[in-house]
C-alpha cells in the first residue's frame, strides 16, 4: 500500500508502485479532474503539482512521487477558488474542457515559480499543454489577467 | 409560426409531482410520450424544453455540448421568454428522444445552394423536417443547433411563461393583464411575488396557453449579449464530469485494440501474459479485436500490450500512392454530380492541381464510455452527438429492448463530428454484456483514437481558369474525395442513395458570378472509414477554391481581397470581406511580413480570414489573425467569438501540419509527436469582427474553419511567392 498527501490528506492506494500518478488519482482514488490526453507528456491534459512544481502525471510512478501532490480539485483555498481560476471564468476560457485542469496546474506552476511572467515566458512554460478547441488567447489572456490579480 | 407553434404547445413540461417526488414525474412523462409520428396532428406528443421543480428551473437542452457553448445559448433563448434569472438557470442534455429531432440538420441536405432562398428552396427545406421527425435524428452537427432551436426554445419559456402566469391568476384571483414576471417569479400589482416553483403544480394543470408572439430583438435583455457560459465554473474547477469521470461501486477498466488496419478481421490471439499482469482480469474479444479489463485503465492498457495476437491482412493495403491514384482516376473520370455550370470552360491559361490528405479528429478525449449491465437494464454514459442512435445500438450490443437502456449523455471532451461515431458505444455495451453485473469504464488509448479514427477524407482538385479585364472570365473546378456518406451507411446500415453532397460542400456554393463557371464533384473509391470533420467537404473545397482565386487575382494583377469582393454577388460576403480588410489593416503590412486572405461561405455564413506571417530565423511565424463572420444574428458574441477563433486554430493546426497517412492499410501516426495540433506558442492573436445582416440565423461552431487554409497559404505566397498547393505546408516551408 502506498500513502500519498494529496489536496492536503493524506491517502492512501492500493495500486501498484509503478502505476503512473494519473491513474492512481483517477482510478484509485476517483480524482477525475486530472485527464488522460495523451500517456507519453506530449498534451499536458495530465498535470498537478507536486511540491508546487507543475509535472506530467502520466509519467510520474506514484511509488517515486516524493512530496505533496496538488490537482485541480485541491487548487482552491480556504478563501476560495485560486486566482487562475476566477480568471479562467472571467475570461470564459474554457470550450470543451477537457485540457483545461492541465492548463491550470500548469499555469499554476508557473506562476509559482514566476508570479510576473512576460508573454513570451507564458507562451514557453504553456507550450506543452495543447487545446484542440484552439482556446490559446484566452488562455494567455487569463494567465495574465490572475498574474496582475495576485500581484495586488 | 405554423410548425413551430404546435411544437411549443407541447413543449412545456412541468414536473409536478417532482414537488413531492423528485423529478420522476418529469423524466417518466417524456419517457412515455415519445412520439409516432404517424399518429395525431404535427409532432403528436409532448417535447419539453422546460422543467420546474421546488428547486427551480431547469432548462432542457436538447444538443449536446462539446466545447461550442450550445447549453449556454439554448437556455438562454428560454430565459430570455420565461424572464429567469440567468444566475440561477441550470442546464441539462435532455435524454434521447425523437421529440428532440434536428429539422435543421436535413436542411442543408437539399440540392439547393444555401444562397438560394426562392420559393422552391425554401419548400424543399421546410419538408426535411418530416424525415428528421421519423428518423428521430436527434443530432448534435452541421452547425444546427441554434438555427433549430431559435425559434423552439423561445417558443418553449413564452408557453411556459403564460402557463405560470395563468395559474398565478387564478391563485390571486387577479387577471393575467395586471401580472408580470421578472427574475423566475410571478410579480403581483401589490408587491407581492410567487415563484415559479410555488407556481408548478398549478401551472401543469392549466390548459396551455396558444403561442405568444415572441419578444422582438430590441427587447432582449439576455440574447445578444455575451452570458457567462453555464459550464464554464464547472470546467475550470475540474468539477466537469465527461464519460471517462463516471465511477460506478466495483467498477472495471477496460481498454480495446482493433486490427490497426481498419475493418480487418482479428485471426487469433493469446491472453495468458496479459492476464498475469498484476491487476489484469480479463480479456475479451470484441469487432476486429479485443479488449483488456483490469483494475485500473493503466493496467488494462498494459495488459493489452502483453495480448500476442495475429491480425488478418487487409484487402487492400491501401498506402499513399493508391489514395492519389484513386483521386487522379475520379479527377479523370465523369463527374458524380455538378453543382455550378453556366457558360462553357474553354483554353484555360491557368490550370492547377491541388490537393489535402485525411485529418484525424483527434479529440482530447479520446473515445470512451462507462456501461453497466444489471438485472436486464443497461445504463451507458458516453459523450454522443447522436444520442437516439446511440442508445439503439447500445441496446443491440448488449442484448436488451431498447426501453431497457437508460443513457447519459455527458459533456464531450471535443467532438469535431468524431462523436457521431457508434463504434465506442457498441464496445462499451457489449463489454458491459460480458462483464455484468459489473460497471466497466471503457478508455482508448490515444493510440488506438488515431488509429481507428473515421478521417476526413483525403482530397484533390483540378482549376482551369482564366482571367480578362482583372476579373475571372473562366472558372472550373474539379474537386474529388471518398464519399463519407457511402462509409457512415456501410457502418450504420443505412442505403446510400444519389450523390454525396459533402464532396462538393463548400465548392459549388460560392458567392461568385463567373461569367462561364463550372464546378464538378467526383467521387473516388471509398477505402478507409471517413467520417464528418468540422466543416466537413468545406474543410478541403474552401482551400481548392479559395486558393486558385488567389493565383487568378495575382494573374490578373489586382489586389487578391479587392478581385473576390469585386466578383461576389453576395452583399454580406462583401461587408465580411470589407471588415477583415478594415480590421487587419489590410492595406499597410510591416516589413519583412506579408498578409493573405481566405474567404469561404459555409453553412449558411460569410467568413473572411486574415492571416500575417513573418520570416523569422526559426521559420514563418503566424504574427496576427483577423476573423469577420457574418451569421445573420449574434446571440452570444463571447461564444461566437471563440468559435470562430477556436474553428480558425483548427483549420491552421491542419494546414500547417496535419496529416493522416496509410501505408499497407495503417494509419502511421499515433500520437501527439506524429500528429501535432497547434501549439500555443504557434497561435497568433485573433481579432474577431461579428456582423449581423439580420438574415437568418446561422449557426457558427464550423464557418471559422475553411478559410484559415488558404488564408495562410496565401500569405505564404505574399511572403515568399511561393505556391504550395498541397497540404500540409510543412512539407514545403519551416513553420517557428
Amino acid at each position: 500500500m502506498i500513502t500519498l498527501a494529496v489536496n492536503g490528506q493524506t491517502l492512501s492506494t492500493e495500486l501498484p508502485p509503478e502505476t503512473p500518478l494519473l491513474w492512481v488519482l483517477r482510478d484509485g482514488l476517483g480524482l477525475t479532474g486530472t485527464k488522460y490526453g495523451c500517456g507519453v507528456a506530449a498534451c499536458g491534459a495530465c498535470t498537478v503539482l507536486v511540491e508546487g512544481e507543475a509535472v506530467r502525471s502520466c509519467q510520474l510512478p506514484v511509488g517515486e512521487v516524493n512530496g505533496a501532490v496538488t490537482t485541480i480539485e485541491g487548487l482552491a483555498g480556504a478563501e476560495g477558488l485560486h486566482p487562475l481560476q476566477k480568471a479562467w471564468v472571467a475570461e470564459q476560457v474554457a470550450q470543451c474542457g477537457y485540457c483545461q485542469s492541465g492548463q491550470i496546474m500548469q499555469a499554476a506552476g508557473l506562476l509559482m515559480a514566476n508570479p510576473q511572467p512576460s508573454d513570451a515566458e507564458i507562451l514557453e512554460a504553456m507550450d506543452g499543454n495543447l487545446c484542440r478547441c484552439g482556446a490559446y488567447p484566452r488562455i494567455l489572456a487569463a494567465i495574465k489577467a490572475a498574474s496582475a490579480a495576485m500581484a495586488g | 409560426m405554423g410548425r413551430a407553434g404546435k411544437i411549443a404547445r407541447r413543449s412545456f413540461l412541468i414536473g409536478s409531482a417532482a414537488l413531492v417526488g423528485g423529478v420522476a414525474f418529469g423524466w417518466y412523462q417524456y419517457r412515455k410520450e415519445l412520439p409516432n409520428p404517424l399518429q395525431g396532428q404535427g409532432l403528436g406528443a409532448l417535447t419539453p424544453y422546460v422543467l420546474i421543480d421546488a428547486s427551480g428551473v431547469t432548462v432542457i437542452a436538447p444538443r449536446a455540448e462539446m466545447g461550442q457553448g450550445t447549453h449556454t445559448t439554448l437556455a438562454a433563448l428560454v430565459a430570455e421568454e420565461l424572464d429567469l434569472d440567468w444566475s440561477a438557470v441550470r442546464v441539462l442534455h435532455g435524454p434521447p428522444a425523437q421529440a428532440y429531432y434536428n429539422g435543421s440538420l436535413l436542411r442543408e441536405g437539399v440540392p439547393f445552394a444555401p444562397l438560394d432562398q426562392g420559393w422552391l428552396a425554401e419548400t424543399a427545406r421546410d419538408a426535411m423536417d418530416v424525415p428528421a421527425r421519423f428518423l428521430g435524428l436527434q443530432v448534435t452537427g452541421g452547425s444546427t443547433s441554434i438555427p433549430d432551436g431559435f425559434e423552439k426554445m423561445r417558443l418553449a419559456g413564452a408557453v411556459a411563461r403564460l402557463a405560470l402566469i395563468r395559474a398565478a391568476a387564478r391563485r390571486s384571483g387577479l387577471v393575467e393583464a395586471d401580472l408580470r414576471t421578472e427574475g423566475g417569479r410571478v410579480l403581483l400589482p401589490d408587491g407581492a411575488s410567487l415563484s415559479y416553483a410555488e407556481l408548478a403544480v398549478e401551472a401543469a394543470a392549466v390548459e396551455l396557453p396558444d403561442p405568444p408572439e415572441l419578444r422582438p430583438s430590441n427587447a432582449w435583455k439576455l440574447l445578444g449579449k455575451s452570458l457567462p457560459r453555464t459550464d464554464m465554473a464547472a470546467k475550470s474547477d475540474g468539477s466537469a464530469r465527461y464519460a471517462c469521470d463516471v465511477r460506478l461501486p466495483g467498477m472495471v477498466f477496460a481498454t480495446v485494440r482493433r486490427n490497426p488496419a481498419p475493418g480487418a478481421a482479428l485471426l487469433r490471439f493469446d491472453a495468458k501474459e496479459a492476464l498475469a499482469f498484476p491487476g489484469g482480469r480479463d480479456v475479451l474479444p470484441l469487432e476486429n479485436g479485443f479488449a483488456a479489463v483490469a483494475e485500473s485503465s493503466w493496467a488494462a492498457m498494459q495488459a493489452l500490450d502483453l495480448v500476442q495476437v495475429e491480425w488478418a491482412a487487409p484487402d487492400v493495403a491501401v498506402d499513399e500512392a493508391l489514395i492519389a491514384a484513386d483521386l487522379r482516376a475520379a479527377l479523370d473520370g465523369a463527374p458524380e454530380a455538378t453543382a455550378r455550370e453556366q457558360g462553357e470552360i474553354s483554353a484555360p491559361e491557368f490550370e492547377a492541381e491541388y490537393s489535402v490528405p485525411h485529418q484525424a479528429h483527434a479529440t482530447m478525449e479520446p473515445m470512451g464510455a462507462a456501461a453497466w449491465l444489471q438485472d436486464g437494464r443497461l445504463q451507458l454514459w458516453a459523450g454522443t452527438q447522436f444520442p437516439t442512435m446511440a442508445l439503439a445500438e447500445a441496446a443491440k450490443a448488449a442484448g436488451v429492448a431498447p426501453d431497457a437502456v437508460e443513457f447519459h449523455t455527458e459533456f464531450m471532451g471535443g467532438g469535431f463530428g468524431r462523436r457521431a461515431e457508434m463504434d465506442f458505444i457498441r464496445q462499451a455495451a457489449s463489454l458491459a454484456k460480458a462483464l455484468s453485473p459489473v460497471p466497466v469504464l471503457l478508455s482508448w488509448s490515444r493510440e488506438e483514437d488515431m488509429a481507428q479514427d473515421m478521417y476526413r477524407p483525403a482530397a484533390m482538385a483540378r482549376v482551369r481558369a482564366s482571367v480578362a479585364d482583372g476579373a475571372v472570365s473562366q472558372f472550373h473546378l474539379a474537386t474529388a474525395a471518398g464519399s463519407i456518406i457511402e462509409s457512415l451507411a456501410g457502418r450504420f446500415g443505412f442505403p446510400a442513395l444519389g450523390p454525396d453532397s459533402s464532396i462538393l460542400q463548400g465548392a459549388g456554393e460560392q458567392p461568385y458570378d463567373f461569367p462561364n463557371y463550372l464546378v464538378t464533384g467526383h467521387r473516388a473509391e471509398t477505402r478507409v472509414p471517413l467520417g464528418f470533420w468540422r466543416s466537413v467537404g468545406n474543410s478541403q473545397n474552401a482551400f481548392f477554391h479559395d486558393c486558385a482565386l488567389d493565383e487568378l487575382a495575382h494573374l490578373a494583377g489586382v489586389d487578391p481581397l479587392l478581385f473576390r469582393m469585386r466578383q461576389m454577388t453576395h452583399l454580406p460576403s462583401i461587408q465580411v470581406l470589407e471588415a477583415a480588410a478594415e480590421i487587419s489593416n489590410w492595406g499597410a503590412t510591416a516589413p519583412g511580413r506579408a498578409k493573405g486572405v481566405g474567404f469561404c461561405y459555409s453553412f449558411g455564413v460569410p467568413v473572411a480570414e486574415v492571416v500575417e506571417v513573418e520570416d523569422t530565423p526559426q521559420g514563418i511565424r503566424l504574427t496576427g489573425a483577423w476573423i469577420a463572420a457574418d451569421p445573420g444574428i449574434a446571440l452570444d458574441p463571447s461564444i461566437i467569438e471563440a468559435q470562430l477563433s477556436g474553428g480558425m486554430v483548427f483549420g491552421l493546426s491542419a494546414a500547417m501540419q496535419g496529416a493522416i497517412t496509410f501505408a499497407q492499410g495503417r494509419v502511421e501516426q499515433s500520437n501527439f509527436w506524429d500528429y501535432e495540433p497547434m501549439r500555443m506558442r504557434q497561435c497568433p492573436p485573433i481579432t474577431v469582427k461579428i456582423l449581423q445582416s439580420g438574415g437568418e440565423i446561422r449557426g457558427i461552431g464550423e464557418p471559422g474553419t475553411p478559410p484559415a487554409a488558404p488564408a495562410l497559404a496565401n500569405a505564404i505566397f505574399a511572403l515568399t511567392g511561393k505556391r504550395i498547393r498541397h497540404l500540409p505546408l510543412n512539407r514545403e516551408v519551416r513553420f517557428a
